[in-house]
Order: C-alpha cells, then structure tokens, then sequence
C-alpha cells in the first residue's frame, strides 16, 4: 500500500469523527465545578466530602482528556503514549499512602 | 473534511501521528511526573502536619477561586473550538476563539495576581499579617503549586497571543491545522491539572 493509501485507511492525525459536543461537555464541567464548591459547606462527615471531590475532580479531569484532549477518538497507540506516566504515578501514590498505613 | 488536515502532506512513519504531536504528548508525560511529585509532596507535608492548615474558605478564597476555575473551563472550550473552526477552514472563527482563549487565559492570570495581592496585603495567618510563601508549609506549598501553575498558563498565554497573531494573518486554515492541535493538548493539560489543584489545594 502506497503512503497515501495507508493514509486514506485511517491515519491519527485524521480525527476522522464528528465533533463531540463541546458546550454539552463544557456545561458538564461548569456544573461538577459549582457542586464541588457546594459539597464544601455542607454539613456531614469529612470523609464523604472528600470522597465526592476527589470523585468529582477525576470526573472531570476524564471529561477534559476524553473530549477536549480527543483522547477518546485517538487510536490506542497515541493512548499509550499518553497513558504512560500513570504507572509510575500510581507507584507514587502507593509509597506516599505506605507512609500512612 | 477528515483529511483536510493533513491534505498534501506526506504521513509521517512510526505511531502515524505528526512528530509536534507525539513530542506535545511526550512532554506531557514528563509534565505529568511533574505535578504528581508537586501532589504527592504536598500530601506528604500535609497530612504529615494536618494542624498547620487552614479550613477551606479560612484563608483562601474559595468563591473568587472557584470563578477562576470557571474561566479556565471556558477557555478550554474556546480552544477546542477554534480547533474544530481550523478543521473546518473558518477564518472568523478561528480568530474568534483562539482570541477569546488568549483573553480567558490572561483574565485567569489576572484573577490569581488579585489573589496573591489580598493574601499577602490583607490576609492573617497565626497571629501575622499577610499570608506570603514564607507562612510556614501552608504558604510554602500553597504558592509553589499555585505559582507552578500559574507560569504554565502564563506560557500558554503568550503561545496564545503568538497563535492569534498568526490567525489574523491567515496562517491557519484547513490545510494547517496542527499548530493549533499541539497548542491545545497543553492549554487543555493546563486545565486538567487545575482541576486537580483546585480541589487539592482549596476544597479539601
């Protein structure tokens, strides 16, 4: 197969998807940002305000990798790249939660 | 309009992504360790010395913060924006959007400047007037986090202004869409790392 005809099969640079629906995404985040400011004066246990945020923060840091980053539409081999911190992040994470525990 | 990116170009080899956007994600992972070993410390010293800090909202401004977050989301939406107007070779937009990024970005700035300002002119902490970097771990990491930050949305800004610069002269169009492509991957990394901050450094 020629180099243009590896192309037209479907290179990563294509972005060949429709746009996902940024405003729709960006009103996501807009909504998760003003509860995570609510869920601070509300009045319960520490550990359940701490779970929501952090729950609410990776929520939204998937929304801005997956859509805006096109995360979600790029093959698995731009995927890996971009993934390839996480194990040593999550080695990190595991010492500091040793110091703990 | 799927190829239009790329359109005369010849497609490079290996992953089969252009070389500025491989280099883009690899820098990001390297930005990636960065911060997690900024977190990571600043969990350590925090939990290590749990009595040292401030309740949110105590000292730090948790609605003026939480407006700055909010300009920082749309930014990000205008950056996407301006990108899917380059794909689609709409000139106007294209201004549009990356202009209104630059202004979000530079406003973000502003905002945090205003709150260094009230910090450390008008704000007590322990007995002292003035939470500056020197407050003890609190202000230590609080402004080395921050200030990180803050110099990475500093250089997206002016990357931003040079991006529109070019746009108003019609560097960018369907057939040249990459600049903007790797210049978003960061601002948008930018974001996502703020999303982390915000909820680190001020809500929990």
């Amino acid at each position: 197969m020629s180099e243009a005809g590896e192309h037209a099969a479907g290179s990563a640079d294509d972005h060949g998807h429709e746009h996902p629906k940024y405003m729709l995404i960006w009103l996501y985040l807009a909504i998760l940002t003003a509860l995570e400011v609510g869920v601070v004066y509300v009045d319960v246990a520490t550990w359940i305000i701490v779970t929501s945020l952090l729950i609410m923060a990776a929520w939204k840091a998937l929304l801005v990798a997956l859509y805006y980053m096109h995360l979600k539409f790029e093959p698995n081999r731009v995927r890996l790249v971009a993934l390839a911190p996480l194990p040593a992040v999550a080695i990190m994470i595991i010492a500091i939660m040793m110091e703990y525990v | 309009m799927a190829h239009a990116a790329t359109a005369g170009r010849v497609p490079e080899r290996g992953l089969d992504v252009y070389t500025q956007k491989v280099g883009m994600w690899v820098f990001l992972c390297s930005e990636v360790m960065f911060f997690a070993g900024l977190i990571g410390s600043y969990v350590v010293l925090r939990f290590g010395a749990a009595d040292t800090w401030a309740e949110p909202n105590e000292v730090l401004n948790v609605p003026v913060t939480a407006f700055n977050t909010f300009l920082l989301i749309c930014s990000s939406v205008t950056m996407v924006k301006a990108f899917a107007a380059a794909q689609e070779g709409d000139q106007r937009g294209i201004k549009v959007w990356l202009l209104s990024t630059t202004l979000l970005g530079a406003m973000f700035l502003g905002v945090q400047v205003y709150e260094y300002t009230e910090l450390v002119l008008h704000q007590s902490w322990e007995g002292s007037h003035g939470f500056t970097p020197a407050a003890g771990l609190y202000g230590a990491t609080f402004y080395t986090m921050t200030g990180f930050h803050g110099f990475h949305v500093l250089l997206g800004v002016i990357c931003l202004g040079w991006a529109t610069i070019r746009a108003w002269r019609g560097h960018w169009g369907a057939d040249n869409t990459h600049g903007i492509e790797v210049l978003g991957l960061y601002w948008h990394f930018v974001d996502l790392v703020w999303i982390i901050l915000f909820t680190i450094v001020y809500l929990i």
